[in-house]
């Protein structure tokens, strides 16, 4: 009988675990297999080269450059998108005017295309005749216009910017959800005892929220250590390797060199980095909670 | 009911892999049927008439199938070559090496004999220099068998273009494009002067800024160093490369590029031309047709890159502008063949280029075209191209190039400092190599 139900459960886990094998099991150890060889993606045969690739990539200064960037995007959306979706999560969980007209409001940009958004947003930003330097003219600020894409010293921070724009939604509903879950009660009861807003803030919100905030921040460093097409629709990487970040140079290893083999010695290099990073973080969440 | 959870099982999963892996449609067999990837949206309508011409004509279905953009259109190729499930006709984005990856792996039919026939009838129609993009010579160092491997169907060039009426608001003759490198740097100021926008192209996508780079190299220092770089005999430090890159660094200081060209994509800077908010552009013979239907109006001519130098001559890039190779693991080799021989047949061409505004590559169909385009055929004389030198540079030597050129457009690096960067990266690639 115990047989029998365990045959009848791994036949119905079977359909899961074939998708997931041909999808995601075969294709990863195939990438993993790729990155011991060199191979230009149309030839028939593959010289094996061993850990060359992944030697390769640690003398790769623009590997170490597009990395170090995405880091930077990572720490802005850390920071300054959470910090928003937070406090606009805060705000509408408040009894204030329209509350659903803004939780609609702000949860638009995540449902638009990337590709919608990077052009939408190169032409607000374009030095000639982008809306961003009209009104910044109009408004006496002339000093302060410029090409912010093509400006080395404004192109990786005006994409991430744009990149918390496009991504402060998700956090907003996350955050929203979770301080709906936080009991009416417990914020009476502070108000009963004296507590001021920031005091109920500090005391109540905060730690009901450590949960929410560290699952917030693992998918916002996952998603953001991964940004891609909004990068490659605004600047492409450029101008020079000033906004360059990993998938980019993944895909300019695989197309522009026709390197698969190193490609996937850097998808995997970039894999094992984001899969330490989301250990590291796991960890530090741990502590924190207990 | 453990039997039902066993067969629903079974079916789910039998349900998923055939509609996962799919499953090809069938075809009547009665019927030769001919199949042709391509990614040339713009064109995708004038070939669909064009096969339904040809199957009348013959009886033979030809499919054309479009893929776009190119680079999915270039990956799914690369998918199929692996998956051996090439078409019967396709086309190959990308450098001559991949090409030559394509011939060695069996993927293509050598075409020479098929262009020998009839005292080389078919050769002789097509533009020599848009076949010899498809050509691989002796002694080529790819190490494939010499011989023509692809079929042109159009040809392009890639020039400077000028707007004739901002040439006038600035005071300038309309129908006098500069005619050397320090009168195109005189323009310059006077665009700076007059607060518009200077040379426009898609010099974020890299390509492009190769293809001026590279027009000024062979002008500045010929042919023969050119190729001696690429081989790994003379430094990207020679005073000859600093003086190419210098070019660059000369044009931005002077005013004569606009801002914001360094991220700019080639279709923000044909809108920009088109809608005459720009004096320049570079590009191919391709913007006849986008500028057509972007701003009919745009009075505009075009001009080969004004010489620094008058001890070469100004080489552009040109050729063959898209061409189409036959499987040779295909059943119906012998009728794509047929179908590209007439495809590039006068009628044909001179059909595709009234439709699609691209330059025929078929030299006969050349009498039939408007003027604008016609100047653009003209500069064959003067075209070349990386897929004809018979040697490839490696490609992160070129992306470093042509990133240190967007470095010293945007002023963050030095001729000298990129020209040496550069050369580390050569070293690197030829050590590798080794």
């Amino acid at each position: 009988m115990r047989f029998k139900a365990a045959l009848e459960n791994y036949i119905l886990v079977f359909p899961a675990v074939l998708i997931f094998s041909i999808f995601y099991i075969i294709p990863f150890f195939s990438v993993l297999q790729l990155g011991f060889y060199e191979w230009d993606g149309i030839l028939p045969t593959k010289i094996f080269v061993g850990l060359n690739n992944f030697k390769e990539i640690f003398t790769d200064r623009v590997w170490w450059q597009a990395l170090w960037q995405s880091g930077y995007i990572t720490l802005i959306a850390l920071t300054f998108q959470n910090a928003l979706a937070f406090l606009l999560a805060w705000a509408c969980d408040r009894e204030i005017r329209m509350k659903n007209f803004y939780r609609v409001l702000f949860f638009i940009p995540p449902v638009l295309s990337e590709v919608v958004v990077g052009l939408v947003w190169q032409w607000i930003l374009n030095g000639n005749y982008g809306i961003l330097n009209h009104w910044l003219t109009h408004f006496g600020f002339a000093n302060l216009t410029r090409n912010w894409l093509a400006d080395p010293n404004t192109a990786l921070t005006t994409v991430a910017i744009v990149h918390c724009w496009k991504g402060f939604g998700w956090g907003f509903l996350l955050f929203l959800a979770g301080l709906q879950t936080i009991p009416r009660e417990l914020y009476e009861a502070a108000r009963v005892d004296g507590a001021n807003a920031w005091s109920t803030f500090k005391n109540v919100t905060i730690p009901l929220m450590i949960p929410v905030v560290i699952m917030v921040a693992i998918l916002t460093i996952l998603g953001t250590m991964q940004v891609f097409v909004l990068i490659y629709t605004m600047t492409g990487g450029g101008p020079g390797y000033h906004t360059e970040v990993p998938v980019l140079r993944i895909l300019a290893s695989m197309r522009g060199s026709s390197r698969f083999g190193y490609a996937c010695a850097q998808g995997i290099t970039f894999g094992v980095i984001l899969c330490m990073v989301s250990f590291v973080q796991l960890m530090i969440s741990r502590k924190a909670r207990n | 009911m453990f039997k039902t959870k066993i067969i629903c099982s079974v079916l789910f999963s039998t349900l998923i892999l055939i509609t996962g892996l799919g499953c090809d449609a069938k075809q009547d067999p009665s019927k030769t049927s001919i199949t042709i990837w391509h990614w040339m949206t713009d064109r995708d309508p004038a070939f669909k008439e064009l096969a339904k011409r040809y199957e009348e004509k013959t009886g033979v279905k030809v499919n054309f199938e479009l893929y776009a953009p190119s680079d999915a259109y270039s990956q799914k190729v690369r998918a199929a070559a692996q998956g051996s499930n090439l078409p019967d006709i396709f086309g190959i984005l990308g450098e001559k090496r991949d090409f030559a990856s394509f011939i060695k792996a069996g993927f293509i039919l050598e075409l020479t004999p098929y262009m020998n026939e009839d005292s080389s009838k078919w050769r002789n129609s097509l533009f020599d220099k848009a076949l010899a993009v498809n050509e691989f010579d002796e002694g080529n160092s790819y190490g494939i068998k010499p011989g023509i491997y692809g079929v042109p169907i159009d040809i392009m060039t890639i020039q400077m273009l000028y707007n004739k009426a901002l040439f006038r608001q600035l005071g300038l003759n309309p129908n006098r494009p500069p005619k050397d490198f320090s009168e195109l740097l005189e323009i310059g100021k006077k665009i700076k002067a007059a607060n518009l926008q200077g040379l426009v192209s898609g010099w974020g996508e890299i390509w492009m800024i190769d293809c001026l780079a590279s027009n000024y190299a062979f002008n500045i220092m010929g042919k023969d160093k050119v190729i001696a770089t690429i081989k790994g005999e003379v430094p990207y430090t020679d005073p000859d490369w600093i003086k190419v890159l210098s070019v660059f660094k000369e044009m931005h200081e002077s005013g004569f590029l606009a801002s914001g060209l360094v991220t700019m994509v080639n279709k923000t800077a044909e809108q920009l031309f088109a809608n005459e908010r720009a004096v320049f552009a570079f590009n191919g013979s391709w913007c006849v047709n986008v500028y057509k239907g972007m701003n009919p109006k745009l009075e505009y001519g075009a001009f080969l890159p004004p010489k620094i130098s008058d001890k070469y001559p100004m080489a552009i890039w040109g050729g063959a502008g898209s061409s189409f190779m036959v499987s040779d693991r295909s059943k119906n080799k012998e009728e794509a063949v047929k179908f590209l021989r007439w495809l590039t047949d006068v009628p044909q061409q001179a059909y595709l280029a009234e439709e699609t505004n691209n330059l025929p590559a078929n030299k006969e169909s050349l009498k039939k075209i408007p003027d604008l385009l016609a100047n653009f055929a003209r500069a064959m004389d003067y075209a070349t191209h990386p897929r004809v030198w018979g040697v490839s540079e490696f490609s992160p030597v070129i992306e470093a190039f042509d990133k240190g050129i967007q470095s010293i457009i945007i002023g963050e690096k030095t001729p000298e400092q990129v020209a040496s960067e550069v050369q580390k990266v050569k070293e690197r690639e030829l050590a590798k190599k080794r």
